[in-house]
C-alpha cells in the first residue's frame, strides 16, 4: 500500500514539472513588453533597466524558468507588479476564498446530485426519472455565467433578498460563518453547484440503475432482504465512484471559478486571475495559474488514492 | 527423407508480468520454452495439448505475428525476418486461419473485401483482387452472387470460417496454420469445414499446421502429431502410431480421457492426476513429473532430452542411460 | 469411427435476409427519437439564421441609437428590446448566431481532427511512442480546461484568432485520449493481427481497418464537447478576451449588458438564454446519437 502511494506520487512529479513549464510558457508567449503596465510612457531607459533587472526580466529565459521554480519550491512567487505585494500571499488569500466558496458549491451539489440521481436511477424510466435525467442535462448546460446573473436579477435586483457582489460588509479581510457574510456566500455557491449537480446526477443516475440491474441484487430481494438494506448495499457500491466525481468537480470548480467570481465580485483566485490578465502583471499570473493547476493534479492524486482504498479492485498498475 | 518445409529451432517466448499495484506479482509467463519441431511439405502437422501448454502462443510465432524471445524460424531454409526471408515475402507463403471467426473480421468491409485485401497490400490490382476474391469464395462453398457483398454479422460461424479460410488462401500460401480453426463451431459445421480443408489441401497442394484441443478432430486429419506440454513436445510422430501406441506418459493421459464409442475400447489408461501446471513457475527436471504416473526420483533432477524435429518423444523412460528403471542400457 | 457418418458432402449455404448496414441502423434509430428530432430541428433553425442572419433580420444590428437605448421587450421599432446602445437586440440575437455557433463548432473540429491523429499514432505504436505522447498529453489535460483556455487566450491576447486558438488546444488532450484508448483496443483485435499478418504495411491497416471502427466512438465524443466549447468560447466573450465590439455574438453581448441588469434585467438575459438553449440542444443531441451508435 504505502508502495503504491510512493509511486503515484513519484509519478506526479513529471507532471508538476510539465505543468510548471507550460505555466510559464503561457506568460511568456503573452506578446509585449511586461514592464509596459507599469511604466510610465516617458520613463526613462535607466527606470526601465532597473525594473527590468529587479523582476529578472534581463536574464534569458531558460534562467527565468529555473530561478522561478527554485524560488517557488521555497514558497517565493515573486512580486505582483500592480500591487508590489508577494504574489504568494495575493494567491493564497484569493485561494481561501474560492475554497470555501468551491467547497460549499461542490457540497450542495453532490447533495442534491446524489438526491437526484439516486431517485432517477431507483424508479427507472418513470415520470420521476425522465424529471430528474431533464434536470440534469439542464444542469450541465446551463452557462454559469449567466445563471449567476440570471440569479443576481432575480434575488438582488428585483427582489432585493441577497446581496449582488462581494465577500461580505467591508470587503473580504475579515470571515466568518454569520448571516452577514454567508448571504454573499449563496447566490455564488448555488450557481457554481449546477454544474456539478448536473454530472453527479448523471453519474449517480447510471451507477444506481446499473447497480440494481446485477442479478445478485434481485436475488437478494428475493431471499426478503429489506429495501433499508437494498439502499445501503447500492450506497456501498456507488459510493467510491460517487466521491471520486465529487473530488474532481471540486478540481473542476477551484480552476473554473473565474467566471463566476467575475459575475459576483467574489475575492477568489478567479478574480484575481483576471485582473492579473488585464493588467499584465506576469508574477501574479504565473503564480495564480500554477497554484490553481498544482491544486488541480494534487487533487486528483488524491482522488485517486482515496478510491483505490475504498476499493482495491480498481487499484491501477 | 526430404529436408523440411518449416522448422522451428530453440524457439523460446517469455512474457513478463506487471506487478500490481501493491507490487504483488512479477515473475514471466514462459509460454514457449525451448521448441523444437519440424513441418514436412504436403502433411498436415497436428498440435495437441492442454490450455495454456502454448499451443496459441506457438502459432503466434510460427507466424511472427509476436517476435521469439529467443530461437528462430527457418522456411525453405532461410530465416525467417532475415534478408533472406523478409516478412513481408514469407507472410505471403505462410498464413493462418484464427478461432474466431466473428473477431477475425472486419465489421464494416465486407466479405469480399476482406479477403481482397491480402493481395491489394502485394500490389494486385482492385478489380484482380476482388475477382480472385470471389474466385476463393465459390471454391469454400460461398456463393459470390449472393454473399460477396455481405457483412460478417449477416453470416454464420461456419459461414465465417469459411471466409477466413478463402482470406487465408488469397495469397496462395504454400502454408496454413489453423489456430482452433473449427472449435467454436457446432459439431454439423465443423464436420463440413473440416472436409472443405482437407478439399482445399488436395487441390492447391497446402501443408497445414492444425492446432486443436480435440483429439478427434486431430486424428482425422493429421499425418503426424505433435504433443506439447508446458511450452515444450512432449511427443511427436505418425499421427496412427501415436494414437495407437502412445510413449509419453501425458499423451497415454490425454488420450485415455478421449471418451471412446467402441465397446473393445474402454478406458483401461490412468487419467491425469496432480495439480495442473503453471506456466510461471515450471517443475524442477522433467516438467511433467509432479503429474506422471511413472516418476521416479531422477525425473525430478534431470532435464529429459528434447525429441528430434521428425520424430521422438522427451522422457527419461526412453533415453539410453538416464537412471530411470525403464530406460534402455547405454550402448556400450 | 465418428468422424465419418458427419462427413457428408458440404451442404449448400443459404444467405440469410439482406439486413442493412450499420449506419443506416443508426440512423433509423436516431429518426425514431423525438428528443432527437426536437434537438436536431432547434439546431437546424440556429444553422439556418448563422447562414441567412443578416438578410433575414429585420434591422441593421450595428445601428445604434442614442435615444432607444435600453427598451423593454416588445416596445415600438424593437421586438426583443434594445442593448445599452440602442441597437435592436433581435437582430443582433439572430446575426449573433453566426459567431457564437463557429466560436463553439470550429475548435472542436479543429481538435478532432488534431486529437484523432494524436490518438491514432500514439494508440497503433504502443510501446515507447505511446507513453512519450501520452504523457505529453497529460501535462496538458492536468489543467482544468477553464484556466486554461482563459489562460491561453489572457497569454495571446483577445480576438477571435486567438480564442480559437486557445480553445483548439483545450479540446486536443480530451480528444487524442479517447482516441487512444479505442485505437488501441482495436489495435489487439483479430482482423488486425490477421491484417498484419497478410504483411500489410502500418498504413494500409490504419487506413482500412482501424479508422472506420474508430471514428464512430471518437466523433460521439466530440458532438459531446460542442456545448461546452460554445460556453467556453462566449465564457472568453463574456471576459472580454474573445470576440471584440462591435461584433455580435452572445457572450460579448452579455458582458456589454451587465450593467443593465438593473435597468432592463429581461434584455440583459436574453443572449444567455440563446446560449442556453443552443447548450441543451447539442447535449441532448450527443445523447441520443449515442443511444442510437450504442447497439451491436
Amino acid at each position: 500500500m504505502l508502495a503504491y502511494l510512493l509511486r503515484r506520487l513519484l509519478y506526479t512529479l513529471p507532471i508538476m514539472g510539465g505543468v510548471a513549464l507550460v505555466c510559464f510558457a503561457l506568460v511568456h508567449i503573452a506578446p509585449g513588453d511586461p514592464l509596459v503596465s507599469i511604466l510610465p510612457p516617458d520613463a526613462s531607459q535607466e527606470l526601465q533597466d532597473r525594473l527590468r533587472t529587479l523582476y529578472g526580466f534581463d536574464r534569458s529565459l531558460p534562467e527565468q524558468f529555473f530561478s522561478w521554480v527554485w524560488r517557488a519550491l521555497q514558497g517565493d512567487l515573486g512580486t505582483s507588479i500592480a500591487s508590489s505585494r508577494p504574489v504568494a500571499t495575493e494567491v493564497m488569500t484569493a485561494v481561501v476564498n474560492t475554497l470555501r466558496l468551491a467547497f460549499v458549491a461542490t457540497l450542495i451539489g453532490f447533495a442534491f446530485g446524489c438526491l437526484f440521481g439516486f431517485v432517477a436511477g431507483y424508479f427507472r424510466g418513470s415520470v420521476v426519472d425522465r424529471l430528474a435525467s431533464l434536470l440534469s442535462v439542464l444542469g450541465v448546460s446551463v452557462p454559469h455565467y449567466w445563471l449567476g446573473m440570471v440569479l443576481v436579477i432575480v434575488f438582488a435586483a428585483q427582489l432585493n433578498w441577497l446581496p449582488a457582489t462581494g465577500a461580505g460588509p467591508g470587503g473580504s479581510g475579515e470571515w466568518a460563518w454569520d448571516w452577514a457574510h454567508v448571504q454573499h456566500m449563496l447566490l455564488p455557491a448555488i450557481t457554481m453547484s449546477v454544474i456539478p449537480m448536473g454530472i453527479v446526477a448523471r453519474t449517480v443516475r447510471a451507477l444506481v440503475a446499473e447497480i440494481l440491474a446485477q442479478e445478485f441484487v434481485v436475488g437478494l430481494r428475493a431471499k426478503g432482504l429489506t429495501q433499508w438494506g437494498v439502499f445501503r448495499h447500492v450506497v456501498k457500491n456507488a459510493a467510491p465512484t460517487a466521491l471520486a466525481v465529487m473530488g474532481l468537480q471540486l478540481g473542476y470548480l477551484l480552476g473554473g471559478s473565474i467566471l463566476i467570481e467575475t459575475v459576483f465580485a467574489w475575492p477568489g483566485t478567479g478574480f484575481l486571475l483576471n485582473s492579473a490578465i488585464f493588467q499584465r502583471d506576469l508574477p501574479l499570473l504565473q503564480g495564480t495559474i500554477l497554484v490553481l493547476a498544482l491544486f488541480f493534479v494534487l487533487l486528483n492524486v488524491v482522488v485517486d488514492i482515496v478510491q483505490t482504498m475504498l476499493d482495491p479492485r480498481i487499484a491501477r498498475g | 527423407m526430404k529436408p523440411p518445409l518449416l522448422t522451428v529451432q530453440g524457439l523460446v517466448k517469455h512474457f513478463p508480468l506487471k506487478k500490481d499495484v501493491f507490487g504483488r506479482g512479477g515473475g514471466t509467463v514462459r509460454a514457449v520454452d525451448g521448441l523444437h519441431f519440424h513441418v514436412f511439405a504436403g502433411e498436415t502437422l497436428g498440435v495437441v495439448g492442454e490450455s495454456g501448454c502454448g499451443k496459441s502462443t506457438t502459432a503466434r510465432l510460427l507466424m511472427h505475428l509476436i517476435a521469439p524471445t529467443a530461437g528462430e524460424v527457418v522456411f525453405d531454409g532461410r530465416a525467417v525476418g532475415s534478408r533472406d526471408l523478409p516478412l513481408k515475402d514469407y507472410h505471403r507463403q505462410v498464413q493462418m486461419v484464427f478461432q474466431d471467426s466473428y473477431a477475425s473480421l472486419n465489421p464494416r468491409l465486407t466479405i469480399e473485401d476482406s479477403v481482397a485485401f491480402g493481395p491489394r497490400v502485394h500490389g494486385v490490382g482492385a478489380r484482380e483482387a476482388v475477382e480472385r476474391a470471389r474466385g476463393l469464395l465459390a471454391k469454400v462453398g460461398l456463393e459470390p452472387a449472393r454473399f460477396a457483398e455481405r457483412y460478417p454479422h449477416e453470416l454464420s460461424g461456419g459461414q465465417r470460417q469459411r471466409v477466413n479460410i478463402a482470406r487465408a488462401l488469397a495469397l496462395a500460401p504454400r502454408v496454413v496454420i489453423l489456430d482452433e480453426a473449427v472449435s467454436a463451431l457446432d459439431k454439423s459445421v465443423e464436420a463440413q469445414v473440416l472436409n472443405l480443408l482437407l478439399d482445399l489441401k488436395d487441390e492447391f497442394g497446402l501443408t497445414y499446421v492444425f492446432i486443436s484441443h480435440d483429439l478427434n478432430v486431430v486424428r482425422y486429419i493429421s499425418d503426424r502429431v505433435m504433443v506439447m506440454y508446458l511450452g515444450e513436445v512432449a511427443e511427436i510422430g505418425d499421427a496412427e502410431r501415436l494414437f495407437e501406441a502412445p510413449r509419453h506418459p501425458y499423451t497415454a493421459a490425454l488420450l485415455s480421457s478421449m471418451p471412446s464409442m467402441d465397446p473393445d475400447r474402454r478406458t483401461e489408461r490412468a487419467p491425469l492426476a496432480g495439480d495442473p501446471p503453471n506456466p510461471i513457475d515450471p517443475p524442477a527436471g522433467c516438467r511433467f513429473h509432479p503429474r506422471c504416473p511413472r516418476a521416479e526420483a531422477v525425473c525430478a533432477q534431470r532435464v529429459p532430452a528434447r525429441p528430434a524435429g521428425g520424430d521422438g518423444v522427451a522422457c527419461l523412460m526412453f533415453e539410453a542411460g538416464s537412471g530411470h528403471a525403464a530406460a534402455p542400457a547405454r550402448a556400450a | 469411427m465418428p468422424m465419418s457418418a458427419a462427413a457428408a458432402a458440404p451442404a449448400v449455404p443459404v444467405p440469410p435476409p439482406r439486413s442493412r448496414g450499420y449506419w443506416a441502423g443508426v440512423g433509423l434509430r436516431f429518426v425514431k427519437d423525438p428528443v432527437a428530432l426536437g434537438a436536431s430541428a432547434v439546431l437546424l433553425v440556429l444553422l439556418v439564421l448563422a447562414l441567412f442572419g443578416p438578410w433575414l433580420a429585420p434591422a441593421d444590428p450595428f445601428k445604434s441609437s442614442m435615444l432607444g437605448r435600453l427598451q423593454p421587450i416588445g416596445s415600438e421599432g424593437f421586438p426583443l428590446g434594445s442593448d445599452e446602445l440602442g441597437r435592436d437586440m433581435l437582430s443582433r440575437l439572430m446575426v449573433g448566431a453566426r459567431l457564437s455557433l463557429f466560436m463553439g463548432i470550429t475548435p472542436v473540429v479543429l481538435a478532432f481532427v488534431i486529437g484523432t491523429t494524436i490518438g491514432l499514432v500514439a494508440g497503433y505504436a504502443g510501446g515507447l511512442v505511446n507513453s512519450a505522447i501520452m504523457r505529453t498529453v497529460d501535462v496538458f489535460y492536468a489543467f482544468p480546461s477553464v484556466l486554461l483556455a482563459i489562460a491561453l487566450s489572457g497569454a495571446l491576447g483577445a480576438g477571435i484568432g486567438n480564442a480559437l486558438l486557445s480553445l483548439t488546444i483545450v479540446f486536443v488532450p480530451p480528444i487524442a485520449r479517447v482516441a487512444e484508448s479505442v485505437t488501441t483496443q482495436v489495435r489487439t483485435r483479430d482482423y488486425v493481427e490477421a491484417a498484419r499478418a497478410s504483411g500489410a504495411g502500418a498504413f494500409a491497416i490504419v487506413r482500412v481497418h482501424v479508422l472506420g471502427n474508430v471514428l464512430g466512438p471518437i466523433f460521439v465524443y466530440a458532438t459531446g464537447l460542442i456545448a461546452v466549447s460554445m460556453i467556453l468560447a462566449s465564457g472568453l466573450s463574456f471576459l472580454g478576451l474573445g470576440v471584440k465590439p462591435p461584433e455580435p455574438e452572445w457572450g460579448l453581448m452579455l458582458n456589454t449588458l451587465r450593467t443593465a441588469i438593473y435597468v432592463q434585467p429581461w434584455v440583459a438575459a436574453l443572449p444567455g438564454a440563446m446560449i442556453f438553449v443552443t447548450s441543451i440542444a447539442f447535449n441532448l443531441l450527443s445523447d441520443s446519437l449515442r443511444n442510437a451508435m450504442d447497439v451491436k
